[in-house]
């Protein structure tokens, strides 16, 4: 039976990645390397008031001064910020109207994803934007949205079109000085998207965006604002799939969400970027800042996430509680297979009293890897009666990966209860055994147990995007998951 | 960081022997390339050590002037008094201390002359292991001043009846007493070895202790070790307590923390045999100002192995407890079981509590667990206890006491866990 683990472990490791796949579009890019005249043409490209100039040349000014972080318990060659285009916007001469006048390779790629936009817009009654290499190539069921008040546009849109909102929110979760590539991103920020519920509304649909890395050496450098007014409750999707390259990419994105008073933001994502190939080589640098604030009392914000891609992960989706009442919640899955590395978890920052905070973490190496928890649960001396409970599980399949956690805990007010555990184990051989003697094969008991690992997660995500996680956790273990 | 006195005492001070002289220059030169931690090294993240060094501190080698009365009153009762270590200052004082277990059972010499006999060879080899765990100044620090220390082997299927109680005496009558304790510690195969370190302070004004203790366990051996600290509020504390289980053996500690000025307490387990077994237990009960930061490493390194760890803490006023717990699980590590629990009440309105316990496993067949808690006392026990006609603060001395008994149940030796019982129960009677 170990032998037929082993094969099974070695079909995983030898799966490819299925969604490698170049598009061939011409492109608008800023020439090579970063300066101040880089960040002057994407500016200028975008045509952006000056204020918005003002912040991106401070940030970078900012981001000259840091050094890029040591701690996380990743390795990978030293990125070269030269050797970066950070500009590349796929060519089109007029803003598409309607869907027909996309681009037919672009809407190719998007059908190859399982994600083509008429079929979502016909069938599955979700609004795409759909973020192709930097600029946002189409947004669908904007007029459905806006009848209600909710304005759902790209970053770029929304800075010609709601300057107010943007520069009083943009930078006021994750400031640029936050840490490196939060300041290197808000000094070369492309594009990304823009959603602002009004008071009082619930958003009607569940708001999305595919992210996809496709010219070659191409940083993507992604801004995500969610604002949520008094009383709102919005779901919104990420979900990434990027195409083979042997070139190491960064993406440094910054994700910022603010919660009003009795506001709701559930953030999921599912996140398969390119991985590498089984060799180590190539593969996403995902080093993202994902921060959302619970400004007013009884808000809520809850992160899911699903994460199988990117060779190496740096990601902690953080919860700053600071309405009374208000509610964090983190559930993430995070698989690595390979020579992938994940250093990923969550950040509960209670600050005001009655806060709440949940965390949930599955962790599952395979290959050569390494994954990572680590988080942070602070409660400041004016957090009374914060209460928070944090569980994270790793599973190992094979003995030459990795799990590690690495949880802070911080009190100090002595009203808090704050829990915290901690399992590492692997499939064991009992298990399958009693499902192979239901007449189970190996390779679907595999499947079946990880399944059942993950659930507590799985079981948080909408439905729209349950399905496509567990394809996707299909993929990276394909061989022992079904 | 530059103190004159320190460099003064290194310069004044060279040991007669070759291994322990090469040994001190190689541990100066790193503690000048390393200097002391700062906060933002991440192991001494909540523990500001640097403020402790002083200009115009006693760096030890200055001469004691603590008579040996003094230092007998001090020494515990009964079987407790039987075999006594006495450290003055940082220096192993042979003529102060004194032993009843014959030398057929127990050799206490001090490391200089350990250096020269026939346990050179082990000295040579095993001093200063601790240091590949403690890239830090304060590590490197004591082993500069190694020279003063003692070297204690439990000899071979022997069973040291009586613990041997370790005093630490710090005679800050005069200023600053900055002492470096350095202790090496061989149990031979089958031996059986208790070991209790406690620290006294003796003197109005502030003192430093920064030690080190290394302990090598050899096969089927049996090493207790259990480390007290109630210095009071003036005295702070560094020190490294590290295990070698070198051949498959049981070791065991416990560290029970109840006054001080800022505490640091490395413990280390270095699992390097298949089928042995560690535990670890501490108490920190604090208040005041205290800070009290225990780091331990668990280091599974060949399979078969258990390890179970539990660190209580209860904090009172304004002061801070820190727990770090590391388990390292090496890829060769299979089958190891290892379990951590660090479990905190916080009383005082202003008191606190960092935790970090930490997990790296890098074998797949394991089962490892690490929870950790932050919380009050049950309000419902309180309760409970109070409609029973149970004052407040009975009831919660009550409760308090009964939650420290988990780990002073795991003192093996009964005169020990008396003691400790003993000095528990007086602080938590306490009268507001």
């Amino acid at each position: 039976m170990a032998e037929e683990q082993e094969d099974i472990l070695e079909q995983v490791t030898t799966s490819e990645y299925k969604y490698g796949f170049v598009t061939a579009i011409e492109a608008d890019e800023a020439p090579k390397g970063l300066t101040e005249d880089t960040v002057r043409f994407i500016s200028a490209k975008k045509n952006e008031p000056e204020w918005l100039l003002e912040y991106r040349l401070k940030s970078y000014r900012q981001w000259l001064k840091m050094e890029e972080p040591q701690w996380p318990n990743v390795t990978y060659p030293k990125i070269d910020f030269q050797d970066i285009i950070y500009y590349s916007a796929p060519k089109q001469k007029i803003s598409p109207k309607s869907l027909d006048e996309i681009d037919p390779e672009l809407r190719k790629t998007f059908e190859k994803l399982g994600i083509s936009l008429d079929e979502q817009k016909r069938i599955s009654g979700v609004a795409v934007d759909a973020v192709m290499d930097s600029i946002s190539v189409a947004t669908t069921f904007k007029e459905e949205l806006s009848k209600v008040g909710v304005i759902f546009c790209s970053m770029s849109e929304a800075v010609q079109e709601h300057p107010e909102l943007v520069k009083k929110y943009l930078g006021s979760v994750v400031p640029a000085t936050d840490n490196y590539f939060s300041a290197l991103n808000a000094a070369v920020f492309s594009d990304g998207s823009f959603c602002y519920i009004p008071k009082g509304v619930r958003c009607p649909m569940e708001l999305s965006t595919y992210f996809r890395i496709n010219a070659a050496n191409t940083g993507q450098f992604e801004r995500t604002l969610i604002v949520a007014e008094e009383g709102s409750y919005v779901s919104y999707l990420e979900g990434c799939t990027a195409p083979q390259r042997d070139e190491n990419q960064l993406h440094a994105a910054v994700v910022e969400l603010v919660a009003m008073e009795k506001a709701e933001i559930k953030y999921s994502t599912v996140q398969n970027w390119y991985p590498g190939d089984k060799e180590g080589k190539g593969g996403i640098y995902n080093f993202v800042t994902k921060r959302g604030i619970c400004a007013g009392d009884h808000a809520k914000i809850s992160w899911t996430q699903v994460e199988t891609g990117s060779s190496v992960t740096w990601k902690y989706p953080s919860v700053i509680l600071k309405g009374d009442y208000s509610i964090g919640e983190f559930y993430s899955v995070a698989v690595t297979n390979n020579f992938q590395q994940a250093d990923t978890g969550t950040k509960m920052v209670h600050l005001g009293k009655n806060t709440r905070s949940r965390i949930v973490s599955k962790g599952i190496s395979a290959g050569k890897s390494q994954n990572s928890y680590r988080g942070l649960v602070s409660v400041s001396k004016n957090a009374d009666n914060a209460r928070n409970f944090s569980q994270c599980d790793s599973m190992l399949l094979g003995d030459k990966c990795g799990a590690h956690t690495f949880p802070y805990i911080e009190v100090k007010n002595n009203s808090a209860v704050v829990e915290h555990e901690a399992t590492t184990s692997k499939i064991g051989e009992d298990q399958i055994f009693y499902c192979n003697q239901r007449g189970m094969d190996t390779e679907t008991a595999v499947a079946l147990i990880i399944n059942g690992f993950a659930k507590e997660v799985m079981n948080q995500l909408p439905m729209e995007f349950a399905v496509e996680a567990q394809k996707l956790l299909a993929i990276s273990l394909e061989g022992s998951v079904g | 960081m530059e103190i004159t006195s320190l460099n003064k005492a290194f310069e004044q001070k060279r040991s007669g022997s070759a291994t322990l002289g090469t040994f001190e220059e190689q541990n100066w030169s790193s503690f000048d390339q390393w200097g002391l931690p700062a906060l933002k090294h991440e192991e001494w993240k909540y523990t500001r050590i640097r403020t402790l060094f002083k200009e115009g501190m006693l760096v030890d080698g200055a001469v004691s002037s603590l008579s040996e009365e003094t230092i007998h009153q001090h020494f515990l009762p009964g079987e407790l008094a039987a075999n006594a270590v006495v450290f003055v200052n940082g220096i192993y004082q042979s003529a102060l201390s004194h032993y009843t277990a014959g030398t057929d059972q127990l050799i206490v010499k001090s490391l200089e002359t350990a250096a020269g006999d026939e346990d050179a060879d082990f000295v040579k080899k095993h001093l200063g292991h601790s240091q590949q765990y403690h890239k830090d100044g304060i590590n490197a620090l004591n082993g500069a001043f190694a020279a003063g220390g003692v070297f204690i082997r439990a000899k071979k299927g022997k069973q040291v009846v009586d613990p041997v109680v370790i005093y630490h005496f710090s005679d800050s009558t005069t200023g600053f007493r900055f002492s470096q304790p350095r202790i090496l510690v061989h149990a031979e195969a089958a031996s059986e070895l208790q070991i209790l370190e406690t620290y006294i302070r003796i003197g109005s004004e502030e003192s430093l202790t920064n030690e080190v203790i290394e302990i090598c366990a050899e096969t089927d051996a049996h090493v207790h070790y259990v480390k007290l600290q109630n210095e009071g509020t003036g005295a702070s504390h560094t020190g490294t307590t590290h295990i070698r289980q070198l051949g498959r053996c049981t070791t065991h500690a416990v560290t029970i923390t109840l006054s001080g000025m800022l505490v640091r307490n490395n413990l280390n387990m270095i699992m390097e045999a298949a089928n042995s077994e560690s535990h670890m237990y501490g108490l920190y009960l604090l208040n005041g100002k205290t800070l009290a930061d225990n780091h331990t490493i668990v280091d599974n390194q060949m399979p078969n192995c258990l390890s179970n760890e539990l660190y209580k803490g209860i904090m009172d006023e304004e002061s801070t407890g820190v727990f770090n717990g590391k388990i390292f699980v090496r890829q060769d590590a299979q089958k190891t079981n290892a379990y951590q629990s660090n479990k905190n009440i916080l009383i005082g309105n202003q008191s606190s509590a960092n935790t970090k316990p930490q997990l790296e496993i890098f074998a797949d067949d394991v089962k490892c667990s690490h929870g950790c808690t932050v919380g009050k006392l049950d309000e419902n026990a309180l309760f409970y206890l109070k409609a029973r006609g149970i004052p407040d603060d009975k009831a919660k001395a009550l409760l308090l006491h009964a939650f420290a008994v988990d780990v002073l149940d795991q003192i093996k030796s009964d005169a020990i866990r008396a003691y400790a019982d003993q000095l528990i129960s007086e602080r938590l009677s306490y009268s507001e």
